[in-house]
């Protein structure tokens, strides 16, 4: 192969690490300089409080979503109970409620207040109870960030775990035992992966933390920008939560050690009976009401109150935007990561690797902070053309969703490029096509499956998005999570209801084909 | 699956609607560009009057005040922004500080706005005016108890006392003003005393601290008068009213402050912007300012809403509110020391 033709097919991938490698130089930069005396007083005051606040918080979210997401996983895989079908796919349902919605959703209805409040101060005749702990704002989290968890899970228990643990039983282990001596090690490398994407998520969450107050890392950040004014601190600030997002990767890749070969099975299913059966569905059951149905009937209820507020062509107006957003950046990020795929089969080499693995820092950097360092870059550039044409543009802000989920988009990609077989590629080559007829017409193909979740969670996560679409949007092209913004921030909770509402409903369309394909998995 | 044509037909539809959406406007055009951290709802009617009345088409963006100052400055004399409009003299003074304004010359906003509603050097205009006052509940004291923000502080309210995060820049500009008038040794007994005698951790915003307050948890808030309207309108049936602190003989008066705009140094439309602000400040713009969010407008011959007036009269403290942002950062020290979160 030619020199510029592997060079050429590696391009897209060296672009998007530079393109990732901007904003955090940006804050690596910004340790230039120090202000002394406001870090003395952040040191005094602050700093151990947000720190221990925010260890407290990510231990309390792990242990969290690996509670919620593996006890359920291993329901739905090694038991049949009635409703299981149902709850295999409706565990999933939380990954459409943003963070922040669930937040603001939970207070409201457990808060000063609330009607749920006034009913158990007077049955009980004691005083109201402040809900606001730092429980619940793990709770929170971790109902939101478990299907990261139960997704990668299931599929780790369903692909070796059972099969061995059945081995193990026949060998006369208890199930429990051959639970936790072998199957859970044995799927360990996938739920750190998915407890890693949970911490990431957490790490860079600001607004469900601030519903509560809860300071951390995150919201310090905000504050010396917006009340000191110090966007050098807050960059400063920002790096130092890049240490803590390093030790959640570290740990992730040491999780990984140990290979194990796949085969997927079709599991055979203990029937549940009695009471067994009756807390199967019990525990499934009030997670998903917990974490979607009741949030949901919430939101209609506060929604239903506020109706007129709206005029059908702004709201449908806002849907459009985002739903287009949320598909071209989906679009555009499995493209750089199907290139990254074809680059490391034509042209591979370790430094490929390595940037490649460089890029997904990107998803560990809290939106805001990332935004912020486009933001500067993209301006740096204006200057230097003299004229106004990046910033506020269209294709600033889908790089900077590219930029941001593209390890979310090169996860479900490598996955199935994993699976395929260098022999195929041989016919191909054997059969004279071209490189980019054996891309299109054998690795393509192939690669499908894996392309289409990679677009379904792109798009969701898209839509989602809060600091880097309000920062670098294009006039008038406000989304539904700014609308949520700007009625959350002044605690018009039962007027974010409504945009809130749509953002669900809207993520779940690619929800369901996500669903279908698991489905599909199964037949 | 998805399917492969479906998704280049969107795809081509999507690129045709961006490129319809998103033609670049040509700068003899009739249209402002204003730079919002007023949300959308409160000031998308405004523009549209504006238009209606003048021809002059407004588009904007809404953000957070930090990322909207930090893109100015970024963009530098390439923002296509004429116009800044921001809630909180804090942030305006940091506008100006930042050098990010052009002084406005003009007898029609000298008319209409009160002088210590106004930067010293005309970088920019207060346009409505929101008063921190005290919400209390009518069921557990009473207004006879009541008497100023700095008596918050005392033994009496021990338990019985709810705050906003001092994250809030309305919180951190009355502590600003605190500081101006006690100087910060004494502030920082008043805010250490407001500490130990919270009933509650802070909350996140003025609606939650006033559902508390009307639960019983506490007994008395401190919240802007617009909250307590919003509130009122939704739960008129909450034991909740409105106490205007520090009207003693001699005493300083309520805290005010104010949403405003500026005219940005680099904006490519000066004429339009002042045409704009000086609109802003004159009686129909200025009622309708006030009236979408239940604020008191800042031109005094404009009378404000009968909700807001139904609240009474008030003394307002005069003191210049660049103080509130001179002492912004000065206020947020002595809160983080005095450990109020």
């Amino acid at each position: 192969m030619h020199v510029w033709s592997r060079w050429a097919i590696r391009l897209p991938s060296v672009a998007i690490a530079l393109l990732v490698a901007a904003p955090i130089l940006t804050l690596t930069f910004s340790w230039v300089s120090i202000d002394a005396q406001l870090w003395l007083h952040l040191w005094e005051t602050q700093l151990p409080q947000l720190v221990a606040n925010t260890l407290l918080l990510l231990g309390g979210v792990a242990v969290g979503v690996s509670l919620i997401g593996v006890t359920s996983a291993w329901l739905v895989t090694a038991y049949d109970f009635p409703g299981r079908r149902f709850f295999e796919l409706a565990m999933l349902l939380p990954l459409a409620m943003p963070a922040y919605v669930l937040a603001f959703v939970l207070l409201g209805v457990t808060d000063f207040g609330s009607p749920l409040q006034g009913w158990w101060s007077s049955t009980f005749g004691v005083a109201q109870i402040d809900v606001r702990r730092p429980f619940f704002v793990i709770a929170v989290l971790s109902l939101v960030f478990y299907p990261y968890v139960y997704l990668l899970a299931r599929t780790a228990f369903k692909l070796q775990g059972l099969r061995t643990m059945e081995a193990a039983r026949t060998l006369g282990m208890s199930p429990l035992r051959s639970f936790f001596t072998i199957v859970l090690p044995m799927s360990r490398p996938a739920i750190f992966a998915g407890v890693s994407l949970a911490l990431m998520e957490t790490l860079a969450d600001f607004g469900a933390v601030s519903v509560f107050n809860y300071n951390t890392l995150t919201t310090a950040i905000y504050k010396a920008w917006s009340g000191f004014y110090s966007l050098q601190t807050a960059s400063q600030l920002a790096s130092l939560l890049l240490l803590f997002v390093a030790l959640v990767v570290i740990g992730e890749r040491l999780s990984r050690k140990g290979k194990y070969s796949e085969q997927a099975i079709p599991p055979k299913r203990r029937v549940l009976s009695g009471g067994r059966r009756l807390s199967a569905v019990a525990w499934c059951s009030s997670i998903v009401l917990v974490a979607f149905i009741l949030p949901v009937v919430q939101l209609l209820h506060w929604g239903a109150s506020r109706i007129e507020y709206f005029d059908m062509n702004q709201l449908s107006a806002l849907l459009g935007k985002t739903f287009l957003i949320g598909f071209i950046a989906a679009i555009a990020s499995v493209f750089v990561a199907s290139t990254a795929v074809a680059a490391r089969f034509f042209a591979n080499s370790n430094g490929l690797r390595f940037i490649q693995s460089f890029s997904g820092l990107g998803y560990a950097l809290p939106g805001s902070v990332l935004a912020v360092g486009i933001m500067l870059v993209a301006t740096q550039l204006d200057h230097w053309l003299g004229k106004s044409l990046l910033m506020g543009s269209f294709i600033v802000l889908i790089l900077a969703y590219v930029i941001r989920f593209y390890a979310v988009a090169a996860g479900p990609m490598d996955a199935a490029a994993s699976k395929l077989k260098p022999s195929v590629i041989e016919a191909a080559k054997l059969f004279g096509l071209g490189r980019l007829q054996q891309w299109r017409r054998v690795m393509q193909p192939l690669l499908m499956p894996g392309t289409s979740v990679a677009l379904l969670m792109v798009m969701v996560d898209v839509m989602k998005e809060m600091p880097a679409t309000l920062l670098l949007r294009p006039f008038g092209w406000d989304t539904l999570a700014v609308k949520i913004y700007e009625f959350t921030s002044e605690g018009d909770w039962d007027l974010a209801a409504i945009p809130a509402l749509i953002l669900i409903l809207l993520s779940l369309i690619p929800m369901v084909y996500l669903m279908r394909k698991i489905e599909g998995e199964e037949t | 699956m998805i399917n492969l044509t479906f998704a280049r037909v969107t795809l081509l539809a999507a690129v045709a609607a961006m490129t319809g959406c998103d033609q670049p406007v040509s700068q003899d055009d009739d249209i402002l560009t204003v730079y919002s951290g007023r949300k959308e709802h409160l000031v998308k009617p405004l523009f549209e009057r504006f238009t209606a009345d003048t021809g002059i088409e407004v588009r904007y963006i809404t953000d957070g005040e930090g990322p909207i100052l930090a893109r100015l400055k970024a963009e530098g004399e390439q923002s296509p922004a004429d116009v800044l409009i921001t809630v909180d003299a804090g942030n305006l003074w940091h506008a100006a500080e930042e050098n990010l304004l052009q002084p406005i010359e003009s007898n029609v906003l000298e008319m209409n706005v009160p002088e210590h509603l106004q930067d010293p050097n005309n970088l920019w205009f207060g346009l409505s005016q929101r008063a921190r006052v005290m919400v209390y509940n009518t069921e557990r004291t009473s207004p006879q108890e009541l008497t100023t923000y700095e008596a918050l502080a005392d033994e009496q309210w021990h338990g019985r006392l709810c705050l906003r995060t001092a994250k809030k820049v309305y919180n951190q500009s009355l502590v600003a003003t605190l500081i101006e008038a006690h100087g910060y040794e004494d502030t920082k007994k008043i805010v250490e005393g407001w500490v130990r005698n919270l009933a509650a951790d802070p909350f996140s915003n003025d609606t939650q601290a006033m559902q508390a307050v009307a639960a019983g948890a506490c007994d008395v808030t401190l919240v802007n008068t617009y909250y307590f309207g919003r509130l009122e309108n939704e739960s008129p049936e909450l034991p909740l009213a409105i106490f205007y602190p520090n009207q003693g003989e001699g005493e300083r008066g309520i805290h005010v402050n104010v949403s405003g705009a500026g005219i940005l140094k680099y904006a490519p439309k000066p004429e339009l912007a002042l045409q704009f602000i000086e609109w802003l400040s004159q009686d129909e713009a200025q009622y309708m300012f006030a009236e979408l969010n239940q604020e008191f407008p800042v031109n005094p011959n404009v009378p404000a809403s009968d909700q807001v007036r139904a609240w009474g009269d008030f003394v307002a403290d005069d003191v210049n509110l660049r103080v509130a942002g001179q002492r912004q950062a000065e206020a947020i020290r002595l809160m983080d020391e005095a450990g109020y979160q």
